[in-house]
């Protein structure tokens, strides 16, 4: 069952749209947002609230890549290798993080803390190599970054904190 | 800095250095805020149109299309079947993730209030009173950023009911994208804006016919609207002045790569590649080698070319493209097979696969490149490349196909011998290199 703060978040917004399924992608953050990712059950109940089948939010879930169908990591550290990154040692920064958790990327560690997920551009090329962990960005991230990222993110979690939820000052523009 | 042109001024960044710089109050203060709005609101609908024409400012988003012209194409008063007006939508394509290009994040992050007054103007201009704001969903602080401009902007009367007392409505909403690079096309866009699959429409019918909702739309760039109030404020002359004949005002040039002073910098039209390296600190860890002018999907140019002016039509005769502004440095210790390989592992994962030839022709070209880095190429390879891409480019919805294309045969064109040479002496580690490590991943996402 969709809570009801889910709901009454998309009731909310419901007057700004024309159509009942322009609500789709809002629900789905929503409902990642609050369970961490979404389930079939989601996708069933989230039809039933916008009338509409099954299959129409399956196949618009799948085919996004922020909608995370299998339980993800309490911490999704994202690293962007394309052009720019790459050409700035994103592959290492990758590299440092596959070291230091132990998984591939695309994996996440057996404990459920961390997902290593590597991504494509995402629009900091002047300050590469980028990453993102969970909604936060950092930017010029090298190898040590990586590690003293890593070691903050895990500090955090052991202290019961919510990492990387949008937090962060303003990125570093020249 | 003097470029060499006397009519430069910076259009949309004058101030993105100065703290506080992103606020309203600062905005209204020293940057003569919403006065445009005010003229705009004063002026014909179809002057405000005519004057953008006349400034020639064309689509920063990458095709640089005419943007008065875009306009003009919006019906002044579509009826539906029964008779009744139809709304018609103004949309914003925040949805930035062509690779080496990140001028609109600095817009959201330093200047929103000018996109979103563009964006006004541009309502009245079109006659429309509603506008969608498309932005990707990564950019969850700048989301949080444009939603309290907006707030702010609504709080001035700005946005809302009877703006400046003109009779004028006009409402602007934030619609969060979910990560799909195919999204920045505009047909893509609007059903992503539906809440359905990102992807691409066949046209006819145009956006201005049949857009988002089914209603007559309007897409452009956020660039783009961030210039109008220039235009309105200051007069077309002025904006169409600074740049060549067809192509007005400033763009916003993204260095990244390797240089030493990696940025956004707003430049004239009229310099050159190798300026504006020059601008953004040098190449740094080698000698020039490579550059892509335009984004990713902008064929590449040799060192030797880079003598070339950064205007759409120069770029153009040069065989590449303007594009999206993305200039993204390579120095000579890259490998450009390699290089070209990690953006056709990107377009591989980002094709909307629809159209069987972009989705198997992505998909056979980053095969293919990786073959040859692996040290399984043949020289017959290189012919097929080509003869991939002929069945790629044009054979599709939409310019998908042919934006991979553009470093794909541009790579085997400008720098056959590299890959001669992979094939030759079997790959990366034949000429004693070693592969990176994002590149053993490749598909390798959640």
């Amino acid at each position: 069952m969709l809570s009801e703060t889910i709901k009454s978040t998309i009731n909310g917004i419901r007057h700004q749209f024309p159509t009942e399924q322009a609500l789709l992608l809002p629900l789905l953050h929503e409902i990642q947002n609050v369970r961490g990712w979404i389930s079939p059950e989601d996708m069933k109940d989230a039809g039933e609230f916008l009338n509409l089948p099954v299959s129409k939010v399956r196949e618009v879930a799948s085919f996004y890549t922020m909608y995370y169908l299998k339980p993800a990591g309490k911490v999704d550290v994202q690293v962007c290798t394309n052009i720019s990154c790459w050409l700035n040692g994103a592959d290492k920064v990758l590299a440092c993080a596959e070291r230091k958790l132990g998984i591939h990327a695309g994996e996440t560690t057996k404990d459920g803390r961390f997902t290593l997920t590597q991504v494509e551009c995402l629009a900091a090329c002047g300050t590469a190599p980028a990453i993102q962990i969970n909604q936060d960005y950092y930017e010029e991230v090298d190898e040590r970054g990586m590690e003293q990222l890593l070691d903050q993110a895990s500090r955090d979690l052991d202290a019961g904190k919510t990492v990387g939820k949008s937090t962060q000052k303003d990125g570093v523009w020249p | 800095m003097n470029y060499n042109n006397e009519h430069f001024e910076p259009v949309i960044t004058p101030n993105v250095t100065v703290p506080g710089c992103e606020t309203l109050a600062f905005y209204l203060e020293k940057e003569n805020g919403y006065k445009a709005l005010e003229k705009a609101l004063k002026m014909k609908p179809a002057e405000v149109v005519e004057e953008v024409k006349k400034s020639n400012l064309r689509g920063r988003g990458g095709a640089g299309f005419p943007t008065g012209m875009k306009w003009s194409f919006m019906p002044s008063n579509p009826v539906d079947a029964n008779g009744n007006p139809k709304p018609k939508y103004l949309v914003c394509n925040a949805d930035e993730g062509e690779p080496g290009t990140f001028k609109d994040r600095l817009i959201f992050t330093k200047t929103p209030h000018r996109m979103i007054e563009g964006m006004i103007i541009g309502g009245h201009a079109i006659g429309s009173n509603k506008g969608f704001v498309y932005i990707r969903g990564e950019w969850h602080k700048e989301i949080r950023l444009m939603q309290k401009a907006l707030d702010d902007a609504y709080a001035k009367g700005f946005l809302g009911k009877n703006i400046f007392g003109s009779g004028f409505d006009f409402d602007l909403v934030i619609y969060k994208g979910a990560g799909a690079y195919i999204c920045g096309e505009e047909t893509a866009l609007l059903n992503s804006l539906e809440g359905k699959r990102g992807e691409p429409r066949l046209k006819p019918p145009f956006p201005a016919q049949v857009g988002a909702y089914g209603m007559p739309s309007c897409v452009n760039n956020v660039e783009t609207f961030a210039a109008v109030p220039y235009i309105i404020d200051k007069g077309w002359e002025r904006y169409a002045k600074m740049g060549p004949e067809r192509s007005g005002g400033t763009r916003l040039i993204c260095v990244s790569g390797h240089v030493h002073k990696p940025g956004v910098y707003e430049l004239p039209m009229n310099l050159t590649i190798n300026e504006i390296i020059e601008i953004a600190g040098g190449t740094k860890g080698g000698r020039l080698k490579a550059v892509i002018p335009g984004g990713a999907s902008a064929p590449m140019l040799r060192a030797d070319e880079c003598d070339v002016k950064t205007d759409y039509d120069s770029l153009m005769k040069a065989g590449t493209m303007a594009g999206s502004g993305g200039l993204i440095v390579m120095n000579d210790t890259v490998n450009i097979v390699e290089a070209t390989y990690t953006l056709l592992k990107f377009y591989e994962h980002e094709s909307c696969g629809q159209c069987s030839q972009c989705r198997e022709g992505s998909h056979w070209l980053a095969r293919m490149f990786k073959r040859i880095l692996d040290g399984g190429g043949t020289h017959d390879d290189l012919d097929y490349i080509s003869k991939i891409c002929a069945n790629m480019a044009g054979q599709t919805i939409c310019a998908f196909a042919d934006a991979v294309t553009g470093p794909a045969l541009s790579s085997v064109r400008k720098f056959r011998g590299e890959f001669e040479e992979l094939v030759t002496r079997g790959g990366l580690k034949g000429i004693g290199r070693h592969e990176s490590v994002s590149h053993k991943l490749a598909g390798a996402h959640v």
